[in-house]
């Protein structure tokens, strides 16, 4: 979260070419190349989850609990004998599901509430700060909990509940680069011309703030997609017998020791998906870095 | 100085009181109600009744605020209602558990956080650069419930080298302590090894491109000399700044870790009473999270304006 | 600073040294208990707690006969009113106070009139209590009733050192003081209780334990790699599916009980708008639904074959069983026909079940089974206070709960099915069901018991407000230096001529 700080404005002179200097940039570097790769695997097999050739993630098999991986189960079965390699692939969609709509929740919310109080300053912007302060004061997962357990557990709560949860980060990212946009000579000359409010968030500092805000949301998806997990370990996400990888974790810590397997591929997929978002993140951050050009 | 403190102090107090309505209302809200939770498997019409006159859980809810910020206000966190044990002796009991564990994973972070941003510094653009990066990165990536399983199964379970769960005080056997402590202090301190590094990295950077570096280059002092004297001195500030506000965000990693060790801190003392719906402990437990956390900030940023003549200039 | 540092490591020495020369048993809990207090204290796990602090008037035996503890004899009157008990003369509680009559006299009316008091309804029927004698006491009853010895056997029949208790009054839980094996030393919430043997206790030669320390670690996993480490001498509640291999290990034993209680789904059929739907209102399609299970399947699937199905309040060990009920065998033919009969082919069930992953594993299994006799059940998956409340409530179609379960029959059955029961959350309500558990509960002739019981129990089957499931087998494993310990079906952990060898 304190990575907020650090994340450059682009110049408002930039704008014009920078999207496409920016994906050069992005190309280059080989480090965000390997996260926008990891990204894009995992989108397309949780996109393409219903027509790829396996098994019913919800089809139980007594016959077969708790098998470890073999040719029919590339990655063994679970407690109610259900092949883990087809639960992986759907829980990918859980998972990245539950990184992107948080976070879609968290900008839509934050993103104007931050303009307004950077915009406008005055007696409407300490009432948005102070209400910010006090849910940044709150610990994130602490305050996801909480929303979670007031909305009931299941997967769509977890998401409003973590992005209500990040929604914060976003207004004070916003209010900040909205003020440091405000003072431009460009803006006062637009407010100086007549331009009316509304148009002018929307033309001129809207397009300012939004390089900041695309890396900052790529990061935060990282964030959400292990907050989603660690909702559902809690038992207040995903329910069954629909999959997702942090739900699969919770039921497997009773096996453990008699089914590791069961453990080890959520974690793994958690865990190269969340780096997969944090190098593109890092990437996005210096491709739309107008310093280090 | 005093000025500014005393108008950050003045900015902190409506943030707390927004805080209590917050967590109250959040809390009066959660579904489930506490008397059937309370009353026992039994649960006896007649001491449900009572529970509820109690707690004063029939009473209007603007009422039971106040009773609640006022009873706050005299030092009255109210008691739990699972134990029975006044929220601030629990709180007391807890906290120096949280403590000592965040203690331990800022040091573990340090370790590993500091050398690593220095070393991937000095070595920019090259694969030792890429390599902390990447390791750096992969820190901030694992779920830390995830890492604790795979430890306690492997480390406990298939080694048997350190306990799987449990705490002990460090004044009354350091050792046990320690062997408790050190796999949640690892666990919690790899994501933060990696902020620290990638922070100290940038600052690094910084300084290495100053002019008094480059004198310092200029005058023949060994590179090893001109890193650690000359340019980590000056990265530390932001360093030791930056560790004093992520000791908020230990607290809220901590709630995992602690479930996954039984740590009896304030992590798991807090989600049980989530589940529980122990409202005077989640409130009490919540408000003075959100306390120390804007107390730290406010110390940070004293800190920082206290040894960075520039900020003062710019105020 | 370096003194201090040197005594702290000096004391670590000494006490890592401790363990080996004193007698000192680690129990693992899988709950961290509530109030330490027996009048206020409502867990299933506070009460293997009490095993070991607390002594009561009775015990039971492992065949759940009543046996004597603090008083040494009992008997009652002709017209069931009067219930004279006999008292050890030679008992002291913790704090040196004698125990007497009078000290029974006033916990019960500690249990009666404590505002916070939980077991209330479990000592009502008490009228007065008067001391015919230093250590005899006459229990005087509103109407005869065959559950008393039972709830004297559990915490109501916990006796606390009267003048602790007048002192501490509702904060007794702080530091409770009463006369059992081992005294209370301290608690630190969630991570420990930590006990020390009474020396003056009156059977203390039994006793072989210096200090008994209760660690709550909820994780099975995790409690059962302290087990092998040796961070825990005795664990209670290992998971079914750990038991295989706890007894393919040489180094730790396995002990096992079926339970009084009970698991199962509890259909709402009178409980507010939510109880008109088909399988609220129709016997029929419960009577389906049950059919379509297959309880043997559900117990190897979920629990390794390591718990007991069922289909009634007690288990089929149980002398209360009525065998003309036998457990049913899957007939999905006959379930798919009796939802015919009711008029569907097939029929949407919501369920709610607790958000953890053995009964949601459970309730999946169920699903499944169900499905096949077009059932599409839909889970409803709820943290345990929301489920609680909204059952209570009325609010839910079908809710998967259980029952720890109690000594006497009468306590797994008569709150859940009679009218104005206390816990029936089914408000079903049939007042010949409520006439023969009233006469079962006030006779105190077994075999009258057991035909009420019987005859509720056809009416009960074919009605079927509750489908049961299975019983839980208590199951604990130890350390293989331990000896003597005996399971109970009450899941308590009973210290009397445990030892390490």
């Amino acid at each position: 979260m304190t990575v907020a700080a650090d994340i450059p404005t682009a110049g408002p002179e930039d704008q014009p070419r920078s999207g496409n200097r920016a994906w050069k940039k992005l190309k280059a570097n080989k480090s965000a190349y390997v996260g926008f790769l990891l990204v894009v695997f995992f989108v397309s097999i949780a996109i393409l989850a219903p027509v790829l050739p396996i098994a019913d993630p919800t089809a139980t098999d007594w016959g077969a609990i708790r098998n470890g991986p073999s040719a029919a189960h590339w990655l063994g079965t679970d407690e109610l004998g259900r092949d883990i390699l087809s639960r992986m692939i759907w829980g990918a969609q859980a998972s990245l599901l539950a990184g992107v709509v948080s976070v879609l929740i968290a900008v839509s919310i934050g993103v104007p509430f931050g303009l307004i109080s950077g915009y406008f300053g005055g007696w409407i912007d300490q009432i948005i700060s102070r209400a910010t302060d006090a849910l940044l004061a709150t610990p994130f997962l602490i305050l996801a909990i909480a929303l979670a357990a007031f909305l009931g557990p299941s997967l769509t709560n977890a998401m409003i509940a973590i992005g209500l949860s990040a929604m914060p980060i976003f207004i004070r990212l916003t209010r900040g680069e909205v003020l440091a946009v405000k003072m431009e000579d460009y803006v006062e000359g637009a407010h100086a011309i007549g331009l009316s409010t509304p148009m002018l968030l929307m033309r001129y500092i809207l397009p300012n703030v939004f390089a900041p805000i695309l890396v900052q949301a790529t990061l935060t998806i990282a964030t959400a997609i292990i907050a989603e997990a660690s909702l559902s370990f809690l038992g207040l996400g995903q329910q069954p017998p629909a999959p997702s990888w942090g739900s699969m974790l919770n039921v497997a810590k009773n096996f453990m020791t008699q089914a590791p397997w069961m453990a080890m591929w959520p974690g793994i997929a958690i865990f190269l998906v969340v780096l997969g978002f944090n190098l593109l993140g890092d990437g996005l951050r210096d491709a739309l870095d107008p310093r280090e050009t | 100085m005093l000025s500014f403190i005393a108008r950050r102090l003045v900015i902190a107090i409506p943030t707390i009181f927004l805080v209590s309505v917050f967590v109250f209302f959040l809390q009066k809200l959660l579904p489930g109600d506490p008397a059937l939770v309370l009353a026992g498997e039994e649960r006896d019409p007649e001491t449900l009744a009572f529970i509820r006159e109690k707690y004063h859980l029939n009473e209007p809810i603007l009422l039971q605020y106040f009773y609640w910020v006022s009873g706050m206000l005299r030092g009255d966190f109210g008691i739990s209602l699972r134990t029975n044990q006044p929220v601030l002796e629990l709180i007391g009991e807890k906290l120096p558990v949280t403590i000592q564990l965040a203690v331990m994973a800022m040091m573990i972070a340090m370790i590993i956080g500091i050398p690593a941003g220095i070393l991937s510094a000095v070595k920019k653009g090259t694969a030792v650069d890429y390599a902390a990066n990447f390791v750096a990165l992969s820190g901030l990536s694992i779920p830390n419930f995830w890492l604790g399983i795979m430890l306690i199964m492997l480390v406990s379970v298939h080694l048997g080298w350190l306990p799987a769960s449990g705490y002990e005080s460090p004044f009354v056997d350091p050792i046990r302590s320690l062997e408790t402590m050190i796999m949640p202090a690892f666990v919690l301190g790899t994501a933060l090894a990696a902020t620290l590094m990638r922070h100290t990295r940038s600052a690094m950077l910084g300084v290495l491109r100053a002019d008094y570096v480059r004198t310092a280059r200029a005058k023949g002092l060994r590179e090893k000399v001109v890193v650690l004297k000359h340019a980590f001195r000056n990265a530390l500030l932001p360093i030791v700044t930056l560790s004093a506000l992520l000791f908020g965000e230990l607290l809220a990693g901590a709630v995992l870790t602690e479930q996954i060790f039984t740590i009896p801190g304030f992590g798991k003392l807090i989600v049980d009473a989530v589940f529980t719906r122990d409202y005077a402990v989640v409130q009490g437990v919540v408000m003075c999270t959100a306390v120390g956390f804007i107390l730290m900030n406010l110390v940070a940023d004293a800190l920082y304006f206290l040894l960075n003549p520039r900020m003062r200039t710019a105020l | 600073m370096r003194k201090s540092l040197l005594a702290a490591l000096f004391l670590g020495a000494t006490s890592m040294i401790t363990p080996a020369m004193a007698a000192d048993l680690r129990i693992g809990l899988q709950e961290d208990p509530d109030v330490l207090d027996p009048d206020q204290s409502r867990t299933f796990v506070g009460r293997i707690v009490y095993a070991s602090l607390c002594d009561k008037l009775v015990d039971i035996t492992p065949d759940l006969e009543i046996i004597p503890q603090l008083a040494t004899g009992w008997s009652w009157s002709d017209d069931g009113l009067t219930l004279t008990m006999d008292l050890r003369d030679d008992v002291t509680f913790h704090d040196g106070t004698a125990f007497d009559a009078e000290a029974v006299k006033a916990n019960i009316d500690r249990s009666q009139n404590l505002p916070e008091s939980r077991r209330k309804s479990e000592v009502k029927n008490i009228q007065s209590v008067e001391v015919t004698g230093p250590h005899q006491v006459q229990f005087k009853l509103k109407g005869p009733d065959a559950t008393l010895l039972a709830q004297f056997a559990d915490r109501s029949g916990m006796m606390l050192s009267p003048t602790a208790a007048a002192a501490a009054g509702v904060d007794l839980g702080a530091k409770p003081i009463c006369s059992g094996p081992f005294k209370f030393v301290e608690r630190i919430a969630q991570d420990r209780i930590v006990l020390e043997k009474f020396a003056d206790y009156w059977n203390a030669g039994a006793i072989n334990f210096d200090k008994v320390t209760f660690l709550p670690i909820p994780d099975t996993t995790v409690r059962l790699a302290n087990l092998r480490s040796g961070d825990l001498d005795m664990l209670e509640r290992l998971a079914a599916t750990d038991a295989a291999s706890v007894k393919g290990d040489g180094s730790l034993q396995y002990e096992e009980a079926v339970s009084l209680g009970y698991q199962g789904i509890t259909i709402n059929v009178g409980n507010g708008d939510r109880a008109n739907n088909p399988i609220g209102q129709d016997a029929k399609i419960r009577e389906a639904f049950s059919l379509s299970l297959d309880r043997d399947a559900i117990n190897q699937v979920v629990f390794e074959g390591a718990f007991a199905p069922g289909n009634q309040p007690y288990p089929p060990t149980s002398p209360w069983y009525d065998k003309d009920h036998p457990v049913p065998a899957r007939d999905v033919e006959k379930a798919k026909a009796l939802l015919k009969e009711a008029g569907f082919d097939s029929l949407d069930v919501e369920v709610q079940v607790a958000n953890n992953p053995v009964q949601t594993q459970l309730m999946q299994v169920v699903q499944s089974m169900a499905g096949e006799a077009g059932f599409n059940v839909e889970l409803k998956s709820m943290e345990f206070a929301s489920l609680l409340s909204d059952q209570s409530a009325g609010n839910y179609q079908a809710s998967q709960i259980g029952w720890s379960g109690r000594v006497d029959p009468d306590g797994n059955i008569h709150q859940f099915v009679t009218c104005e029961g206390g816990i029936n959350d089914s408000k079903y309500c049939n007042p010949e069901i409520d006439a023969l558990l009233d006469e079962a509960r006030t006779s105190t002739d077994l075999e009258i018991r057991k035909e009420k019981y019987d005859a509720a129990r056809d009416i009960l089957n074919a009605d079927m407000p509750l489908i049961y499931l299975y019983h839980v087998t208590w199951i604990w494993a130890l350390s293989d230096k331990l000896e003597g310990f005996k399971p109970y079906p009450d899941g308590m952990i009973r210290l009397e001529n445990v030892k390490f060898k």
